[in-house]
Order: structure tokens, then C-alpha cells, then sequence
């Protein structure tokens, strides 16, 4: 039988990332302070893990204006859809395995 | 990294997050029964102001001949719009209690879409009904209310407690139930609007706030 951990994805491995990609998956887009606010973290910390899923391709960045101030929305990619998909069976493999 | 949290974890985290980003949850039992409270006083104050089923004093009006000033004259619209401004006012305060008790925003993207699809239905309705108003079918008022209000429910349990499609359904029931009775209409009405958010709020307190 194939080993589940193969399915678990490394990055998702922070409780950030998988916040992020969990909120994502439910929300068409969602903006920053959306984003802090439904996981709850610190600006630097947010920042850092978006980055990381964004050098993955797991989610895309979208910048427009609002008058003057920037609105900075982020949004799941097809990549890290099927990403976080294969993760959940991961997880689900480990369970099954437990019981 | 936290490698030994369980896999069940995980996917529970995974599950609040999802709920808590796009459905509002913070919706309070306490607001239904305080709602119905309002609405069964507003009953209790229009009363006097109902012959048979059209506004006192307005009974022979029909097909338009009432103007808009007409019907907000009328002690019954200020009655009507002081339940509605109360029973508003109640049901925001305990979920706004509620929201802050859990620490989640009020004001997020999940509450402003329940929010709008609540109000989108709502709104056509009101709007109807008003007209209908104005052109003296007063009969169907009431149950209007009823029915416009259970497709605004059945529309926004989507976006927050599923419980909510029920109270919704139960409210078209007894809408269009009400259609056939229109010398209930306000009995009919303070039944949806009171005591069946009553009921509703009292079990959605004792399924979800009873232990905080």
C-alpha cells in the first residue's frame, strides 16, 4: 500500500498555511485583513506565509486601487486547489489507517 | 512545525476555519426570542387600529386610491415601523454580544453576505407589499409579510446557521396558510412573527449558547 504521508504536503505542514488555504477554498478572494482576522495572527507573520504559498503558486495576489489605498487580495490557484485536495486525502488515509 | 498534531486535528481546524470564513455563526437564539417578544407586543399595540383585516378607517379603499402619505399617516405604519426598528434593534444587540463573546467580527464578509441575501428578497417583498397597500388589498398583507420573509430566511441559511431554512420554511407555511384566512391575518401573523421565533430562538439558545 502507498505510504499516506506521500500525500501530505510539506507546505501545508503550518497551521497559518493550512488557515489560509482553508479560508481561501470556501471564499472567492479574501483581502489581508480579512485573512488576520478569520486566523488571527500578526501582520509580519501573515505577510511571510502568504509569500510562501505565493512562491508555490498555491494561491495568486491580485493589487487594485480603492482611491488611494491599495486593496491587496489573495485567492486560490488550480495548482493549489489540487494541492490542498491531495492533502485532505492524505489526512483521511491517516485516519483510516488509525481505525 | 507541529508534526504530532493528529490528523483529526488538522482536519477540525480545517473545518472551523472554512465555517467561521464563510458562514456567520455568531447569530444568537437570544435574538429570535427577543425579536418575537418585540413582535408579539407590536400585535398587542396594532390591534385596536385592524377592522376585520384593513387598517381602521381605511376599509372601503381599493385599487390605488390611497397615496403613499396616506398609508404612513396611518397609526398603524408607525406601529409597524417601531416592531420592526425594536425587534431589529434586540436581535442585532444579542448577537452582537454573542459575536464579541467569541471574538469574531461582526462586520466580515461572511456577515455582510448574509446580510445581502437576506435583504434582497426581503426588500422586493416590502416593496410589493407596500404597493399592494396603497391599491387596498390589505387581506394579503399579512401573510405577504410571512411568506417574504420565510424565502429571506430559506435564501440566508446558506450563509449562516442551517437551522435557519427551517424557520423559513415554517414562516412560508404559514403564509400562504394565512392566503386562505384573511380574517386571521394578524392572528396569523403574530404566530410567524412571534411565537414561532419564540420557539425557534429558545431552541437555537438551548443548541448552541446554552453552555456559554
Amino acid at each position: 500500500m502507498k505510504n499516506p504521508i506521500e500525500n501530505l504536503n510539506k507546505v501545508f505542514d503550518s497551521r497559518i498555511r493550512l488557515g489560509i488555504m482553508s479560508s481561501l477554498m470556501v471564499n472567492e478572494d479574501l483581502n489581508f485583513n480579512q485573512l488576520k482576522e478569520i486566523i488571527g495572527v500578526t501582520d509580519g507573520n501573515l505577510a511571510s506565509h502568504l509569500k510562501t504559498l505565493e512562491e508555490n503558486e498555491y494561491i495568486k495576489v491580485q493589487k487594485e486601487f480603492i482611491g488611494r489605498k491599495t486593496n491587496t487580495t489573495y485567492a486560490v490557484t488550480k495548482t493549489g486547489e489540487k494541492a490542498f485536495k491531495q492533502h485532505l486525502d492524505g489526512l483521511e488515509q491517516m485516519i483510516k489507517r488509525m481505525t | 512545525m507541529e508534526k504530532d498534531i493528529s490528523a483529526i486535528d488538522t482536519l477540525k481546524d480545517i473545518k472551523q476555519i472554512m465555517e467561521r470564513s464563510s458562514r456567520f455563526i455568531s447569530l444568537s437564539g437570544l435574538s429570535g426570542v427577543a425579536a418575537g417578544i418585540c413582535a408579539l407586543a407590536g400585535a398587542w399595540f396594532a390591534h385596536p387600529f385592524i377592522s376585520g383585516n384593513a387598517p381602521a378607517g381605511k376599509e372601503d379603499y381599493t385599487y390605488s386610491t390611497l397615496t403613499i402619505g396616506d398609508i404612513m399617516e396611518h397609526p398603524l405604519f408607525t406601529i409597524a415601523l417601531l416592531t420592526l426598528c425594536s425587534a431589529i434593534a434586540v436581535a442585532f444587540l444579542f448577537t452582537w454580544l454573542k459575536a464579541h463573546q467569541n471574538k469574531a467580527p461582526i462586520w466580515s464578509a461572511a456577515s455582510k453576505r448574509l446580510i445581502l441575501n437576506f435583504c434582497i428578497p426581503l426588500v422586493a417583498g416590502g416593496i410589493f407589499l407596500l404597493r399592494m397597500a396603497q391599491m387596498g388589498y390589505f387581506e394579503l398583507i399579512a401573510p405577504g409579510c410571512l411568506l417574504f420573509y420565510g424565502v429571506s430566511l430559506v435564501n440566508a441559511a446558506k450563509y449562516t446557521l442551517g437551522e435557519v431554512r427551517y424557520l423559513g420554511y415554517a414562516q412560508i407555511a404559514l403564509g400562504l396558510t394565512g392566503c386562505w384566512f384573511p380574517e386571521a391575518g394578524l392572528f396569523f401573523w403574530a404566530l410567524g412573527f412571534g411565537i414561532l421565533h419564540i420557539i425557534y430562538g429558545a431552541a437555537m439558545w438551548w443548541k448552541y449558547d446554552k453552555k456559554s
